[in-house]
This record gives structure tokens, C-alpha cells and sequence, in this order.
């Protein structure tokens, strides 16, 4: 069951709410997302503990119903 | 199905190698496209790694979920220690920390 880029990006926000979330749909059929998500939170984070906050937010889905979420993360530049 | 079994297995696995991928497929024929992308940064880098094909044992693919707490594959570990998926993979790749990584056990 493909998920929308528009529930995924509600789900993370409301687990992270300082994160701005980037959603790209790349095949176009509701299934493989890239998602960019940048937060003031992540910061000392290491990358893999930023991806589990990510992949905790979206609550399971990620390797399940949501199979491919190409997923970036990062500390937003010039604080 | 005996999970600690799993876990103990994928402890093992990952103590005796220095580097190794877990992955959908073998190196020759991944069956993923993110697993595909593992091994292309892991040949590019000109590493010896070990691969295990969790579609050849469903204990292991489900039990490398819960060992990391990362819920997607290919995973990879060097010297004992959980790196990530594909795409943290890639971003190391790119700012050269991969290359640091596994060259220091080429």
C-alpha cells in the first residue's frame, strides 16, 4: 500500500517539528521517496542516530510499507 | 524460529570480519537496488568484504533489524561497529570518511 509524500512529511514533522522536510517522489508511483530532513535537533547527533529519529518517526513503515525511502539528513548550515 | 539464536549469529558474523555487508543478493547479483549501490561503493573503494544474503535465511533477515535497531537493508559493519545503510554509505563515500573507514583494514 504506497504511502503519500504528504503523510510521510506530516509523520516526521510531528515527531521532529524543527525539521524541514524535503519529499521527492522518484519513480512517480507512491512507493520509492527520497526525503531530505534538516534539523536544529540533530545536532551532536551521529548520522546513524539522526536516520533512527527519522525511521522511529515514521513509526515502523520504513522496510514495510514504505519499502524504499532514500533518506538524507543534516544540521541546518549558519547558526 | 529461536531470535536470540539470530542475534547471536549476526554477533559472530560481525566479530569475525572485519568488513561486512548484509545484503539482499551476493555481490555478483545483488537483488536490490540499494544493496547494488553498497557493493558498487564497496568495489569502487577496492575493499575485502564479506557479504551475507538475508534472502538465503529469514532469521537473519529479520534478526539484522532488530540488531542494529535499523530496519532496512543492506547494513554495513566495519571492525564491529554498525556504519549504516546505503545512503550513509554514500555520504561518507562522497566526504571521503568510507575510504578512511575500510582502508585503514585493506
Amino acid at each position: 500500500m504506497p504511502m503519500a509524500a504528504s503523510d510521510i512529511e506530516r509523520l516526521i514533522r510531528e515527531s521532529i517539528p524543527d525539521a524541514e522536510v524535503t519529499i521527492r517522489d522518484l519513480a512517480g508511483d507512491g512507493d520509492h521517496y527520497s526525503a531530505r530532513v534538516v534539523a536544529k535537533s540533530f545536532e551532536g547527533l551521529s548520522r546513524i542516530r539522526q536516520h533512527q529519529a527519522v525511521y522511529a518517526a515514521l513509526g515502523g513503515r520504513v522496510g514495510g510499507e514504505l519499502h524504499a525511502l532514500q533518506l538524507e539528513t543534516a544540521v541546518p548550515h549558519g547558526e | 524460529m529461536n531470535v536470540s539464536d539470530a542475534q547471536t549469529r549476526i554477533a559472530e558474523v560481525v566479530k569475525n570480519n572485519d568488513i561486512v555487508l548484509f545484503m539482499k543478493g551476493t555481490a555478483l547479483f545483488p537483488q536490490c537496488g540499494f544493496s547494488s549501490r553498497a557493493i558498487a561503493i564497496l568495489d569502487h573503494l577496492g575493499a575485502t568484504y564479506e557479504t551475507v544474503d538475508v534472502l538465503q535465511d529469514p532469521e537473519i533477515r529479520a534478526g539484522i533489524k532488530e540488531f542494529s535497531n535499523w530496519p532496512t537493508i543492506p547494513q554495513l559493519y566495519v571492525k564491529g561497529e554498525f556504519v549504516g545503510g546505503s545512503d550513509i554509505m554514500m555520504e561518507m563515500f562522497e566526504s571521503g570518511e568510507l575510504q578512511q573507514l575500510v582502508g585503514a583494514n585493506a
